[in-house]
């Protein structure tokens, strides 16, 4: 019983890692970060729960008598890419909001913000 | 065994406050999550997530760290508030989880309906050998269409900050 569900565990201990960081740390990039660690937990999550038990990559193979599942593999497929443009569009943002605060941290722009 | 590395890396980058050191974890994350997306049979997953995920995002934060600095400052508040809210919301995960199929059951309900569909006859629709292909080119190729219009808005929008900052500063001078 624990050991199957095992890879979901680490999965949400992961996925909590990542969320921790998006929380307690006030530097955008390591907010960015934080996200991606998340995110890929997510992903483990889905290719988790495609497999099956002795089956192979779902590619067509003389003698293979059970496939993974190939779709949660496409939806992740995509999920990375689309991944990559969300963290490049934010980390753009990250460049901008240095240039007008000249500053990355969380508090440092907060104060900026209250004194303006 | 891949597994518990992955949670030594993440905690590691929790840690480090050297942003380059975390990037580099970060990249080393992904190389990791690829091999066990090797190990559960995804290997195209595997290779997005190898040449996606280590490389070109690697990159684009190395490439923005040079732009703002590496180095990340202590923050003031205490700890204990995000740690009890991420405690909180794990426990309720791990309780959900105790309703989840057992890992690998051929039996689970997402191995019995629209899967076997594709596995049994996408080969032949299609003449492809490789299911994941047929399926995000042929069947769900409007869905990859989506997909390139998300990159394309994400790279427009990555042009308009960045490029718009240079006319700005032509026009100051």
């Amino acid at each position: 019983m624990a050991l199957s569900l095992y890879n979901y565990w680490i999965v949400i201990v992961l996925m909590m890692t990542g969320f921790y960081i998006v929380i307690r740390s006030t530097n955008l990039v390591k907010k960015i970060v934080g996200l991606n660690i998340f995110q890929t937990s997510v992903f483990i999550l889905y290719i988790s729960m495609g497999k099956v038990e002795g089956g192979t990559a779902p590619i067509v193979t003389d003698g293979a008598t059970a496939y993974s599942n190939p779709l949660p593999h496409v939806l992740i497929l995509t999920a990375i890419v689309v991944g990559v443009a969300t963290t490049a569009l934010g980390l753009t943002l990250v460049v901008r909001i240095k240039e007008a605060y000249g500053s990355v941290d969380e508090e440092a722009i907060q104060r900026q913000d209250r004194e303006a | 065994m891949l597994l518990g590395f992955l949670v030594v890396i993440a905690i590691a980058i929790v840690r480090l406050r050297n942003l380059v050191a975390v990037i580099m974890l970060t990249g080393i994350y992904s190389l990791h999550a690829a091999l066990f997306f090797v190990a559960l049979d995804a290997v195209d997953v595997a290779f997005t997530e190898a040449a996606v995920g280590a490389g070109i995002s690697t990159v684009l934060m190395l490439a923005t760290l040079g732009l703002v600095g590496h180095e990340e400052s202590r923050p003031s508040s205490r700890a204990w508030l995000p740690l009890a809210v991420v405690l909180v919301t794990g426990g309720a995960l791990v309780f959900a989880t105790l309703d989840m199929p057992r890992f690998g059951d051929p039996d689970a309900p997402i191995h019995r309906h629209v899967a076997p569909r594709y596995i049994i006859d996408s080969p032949r629709e299609t003449g492809l050998p490789n299911m994941v292909t047929s399926v995000l080119a042929s069947y769900r190729g409007y869905d990859t269409l989506g997909e390139t219009v998300v990159i394309f808005t994400a790279g427009v929008g990555v042009l308009l900050l960045l490029g718009g900052r240079r006319r700005d500063d032509e026009e100051q001078e």
